[in-house]
């Protein structure tokens, strides 16, 4: 559910890469073949920083395959990225390597007749158990991570609770109490922010609160799959009511409705705000934007009513994938080339270029100059108090969940009106599934 | 310039005099039609008629299965079409009425003796020219209610402006309010060629007889140019029925759903992957379109034979 960055950016980024992929394919073409060398593509999505990581990764495998070259592409991110997607592999068209969402995202891509089978490469071994089912069905494993593993819940700025004396909130109470001191005693401080500028920014109350709901109810995603549960009744309702009840008591930044991602991530690093509610790979951003505050950014998880229910929501990481479509050699330099993303080389790649917030899913570990918030997570992890998001225990997720939270942040919608419209609007994704129930 | 004018009139008259008695032939042979006729058959008439079947599938691009009606069911209780088709029908209507109201008012204006007429006819169609998309983003950062231009002016003389596109009730109207102004110069120009064919000789005889400017408006050029009028709202309309990109392009739908209409329903249906669904979408508005356009085009050519 990541998508953000500056527009323009993108394009020059993109842009870029075509030149260059166009030069290095007609170059190709006029040489390769004859002496052996194998080309294969690598399809990465222009959110940054995909697609240096990208490029660097394929110049880094290059070094140590001097026979086979690896041109990177570039595709657009969101909705539309799926649909290039699903176009490029219902039409054969796909590139030999591909990174693309794990979880519910993936089963849409219909994996077990588009996919090639990892399940028998070396890299399988060191799959976490939380990563290996949202990268496969029941006839096979069919991607290996890149990058790691974050967490949705609330990104705070660690210098404003130490100037309040704050403590880190175990219950819903505790956290509206200290939105009250921070209102009441920061002057110009915004308790909580909000972008609704980017849209797909305003779901986190209701998605970061699911590991609350699966503690709950730990049978929840299965009988939410099954239409035996709804977001209209308790516990799932509550992430609607939460963010209800943070816009009736006025704590969102003055300019919440014409806000973007950037701007959020500017206003918790420099304490212009207090609380983000947002995944916690927001550091990347901040890390690009205003790398001084990254030491002042910490994570906690959104609260739930009662202390004891209060856990983590996790998203797994992305990951890489090949097509049916490749064969032959391209096929034996695709695995190669998804296997060298998980080595040691590759792992540098990825501690360099998309810091992990949250733990690794393969083989990488996380290194010491890994950005603080990392520790806050990982402490769910060690008491073992983290949940994956409902998108990776559940194909079902309604089109318009983002559009229904701006509703009820913007206070045209209540949470209960809102939460029994996304009820509606999840049954065409279930019917266009063929789920049973529906 | 009298002189070759009458000489060429007569050479014209003669030669469509000539082939029209001979046979109807065209001079040239009809698989000239050829090129023009593939490229329509296949890019706009097997796509339109493969609509029509997938509009009665499940379709997931990877397979399709057979469903009958219920994809037209579906769509017409999605919760969000309500609204989508009310906000469809205010914006038709609001930017057809305002473009005939204004469109004529800058005709006439345009037409009458005016300094730098040429210069201002070109400013008033120049917002043609430009990209929808383009014109979308311009003015969504123009509008913008913290640091857009339009809003900090205001705020110099104490006045605060409104949250153009993010208040849940403006959306709509504004997005509206832009359209006008990018779709301004084509009525314009369609009113003022109706104007300016209207016989001068009118206006003196009316002059002589007494008429002020009012009357001669009233009684001369509002009956005159009723098949400019019916051009421009026949545009208009469909195009603000079919309308997408400018919403696209500013409030992608929102706030919420708040101006959303069938297109943006529609696109965003096929977003998420219901390509079936959304098909049936676009028959569906295909259909909306025509029962809206198909009287309305008739009672407007109606009154244009009447007189």
């Amino acid at each position: 559910m990541s998508r953000a960055f500056s527009t323009h950016r993108k394009v020059l980024a993109a842009a870029a890469v075509l030149t260059v992929t166009g030069g290095a394919l007609t170059g190709c073409a006029a040489s390769g073949g004859g002496d052996g060398t194998t080309e294969i593509t690598f399809l990465t999505s222009n959110d940054a920083p995909n697609p240096e990581t990208a490029e660097a990764l394929a110049a880094a495998f290059e070094e140590e395959h001097p026979d086979v070259k690896v041109s990177v592409e570039i595709r657009p991110g969101g909705t539309e990225g799926d649909n290039l997607v699903k176009t490029r592999l219902s039409t054969g068209e796909m590139a030999d390597v591909f990174y693309y969402n794990s979880g519910s995202l993936l089963q849409a891509l219909n994996p077990d007749s588009t996919l090639v089978d990892l399940s028998d490469q070396e890299w399988v071994g060191s799959l976490t158990e939380e990563f290996t089912p949202v990268v496969s069905t029941d006839n096979g494993l069919y991607g290996a991570p890149l990058g790691a593993s974050f967490a949705g819940g609330i990104v705070y700025n660690k210098p404003l609770y130490e100037e309040l004396g704050l403590e880190i909130p175990q219950t819903w109470d505790e956290f509206m109490a200290n939105n009250a001191t921070i209102a009441a005693e920061a002057d110009g401080v915004a308790p909580v922010i909000q972008t609704y500028g980017e849209t797909w920014t305003s779901q986190l109350f209701v998605l970061g609160d699911f590991a609350n709901v699966a503690a709950v109810d730990p049978e929840w995603a299965d009988q939410y799959t099954a239409h035996q549960r709804s977001y209209a009744e308790e516990p799932a309702l509550l992430g609607f009511q939460h963010q209800q009840e943070v816009a009736e008591a006025g704590y969102f930044n003055e300019d919440f409705p014409s806000a973007a991602f950037q701007d959020g991530a500017r206003m918790v690093a420099e304490g212009e705000g207090a609380h983000y509610p947002m995944l916690s790979n927001v550091i990347q951003t901040i890390l690009q934007n205003t790398p001084d505050a990254v030491d002042d950014i910490g994570f906690f998880a959104l609260p739930a009513e009662d202390a004891a229910n209060t856990q983590a929501t996790i998203w797994q990481p992305n990951a890489l994938y090949v097509p049916r479509s490749t064969e032959g050699a391209e096929l034996e330099a695709a695995k190669e080339l998804v296997a060298f993303a998980n080595s040691e080389a590759g792992c540098e790649i990825q501690n360099e270029l998309l810091p992990p917030a949250g733990p690794y899913a393969g083989t990488c570990e996380a290194l010491d100059t890994a950005p603080p918030l990392l520790d806050d997570i990982q402490a769910y992890f060690d008491e073992g108090k983290a949940a994956n998001a409902l998108e990776f225990s559940s194909p079902v997720k309604g089109p318009n969940l983002e559009k229904v939270t701006v509703e009820v942040g913007s206070g045209i919608k209540t949470a209960e009106e809102a939460a029994e419209f996304y009820d509606q609007d999840v049954e065409n994704q279930a019917r266009q599934l063929g789920l049973e129930g529906w | 310039m009298v002189a070759t004018m009458t000489e060429v009139r007569p050479a014209r008259r003669r030669r469509t005099a000539g082939s029209t008695s001979a046979t109807q032939r065209s001079v040239y042979p009809s698989w000239f039609y050829l090129p023009a006729g593939v490229l329509y058959l296949v890019f706009f008439a097997v796509p339109t008629f493969a609509s029509f079947w997938f509009s009665l599938t499940r379709w997931t691009l990877f397979d399709t299965e057979f469903i009958g009606l219920d994809n037209f069911v579906q769509f017409f209780s999605e919760p969000q079409l309500s609204q989508g088709f009310v906000n469809t029908l205010i914006y038709g209507f609001v930017t057809s009425a305002a473009k005939v109201v204004l469109g004529l008012a800058l005709a006439v204006l345009l037409t009458s003796q005016l300094v730098g007429r040429g210069y201002l006819r070109s400013v008033v169609f120049f917002p043609v020219l430009v990209s929808t998309i383009g014109v979308g983003i311009t003015f969504k950062a123009l509008l913008d209610p913290f640091d857009g231009v339009v809003n900090t002016m205001l705020a110099t003389f104490g006045i605060e402006g409104p949250g153009w596109f993010t208040d849940p009730n403006q959306a709509l109207l504004t997005i509206a309010a832009v359209d006008v102004w990018k779709g301004l110069g084509i009525a314009t120009l369609i009113y003022i060629a109706g104007i300016v064919a209207i016989p001068q000789e009118y206006y003196e005889a009316a002059r002589v007889d007494g008429a002020g400017r009012w009357q001669q408006f009233r009684s001369i050029t509002l009956p005159l140019v009723q098949p400019a009028t019916a051009t421009v709202v026949i545009l208009s309309l469909i195009g603000g029925l079919r309308s997408f990109d400018l919403i696209w392009a500013t409030t992608g739908g929102g706030p919420g759903f708040t101006s959303d209409v069938i297109g943006s329903v529609i696109y965003k249906q096929y977003q998420a992957g219901f390509y079936g669904l959304s098909t049936a979408g676009n028959v569906i508005l295909f259909l909306v379109v025509t029962a809206i356009m198909v009287p309305v085009s008739l009672l407007l050519n109606r009154k244009e034979v009447d007189r």
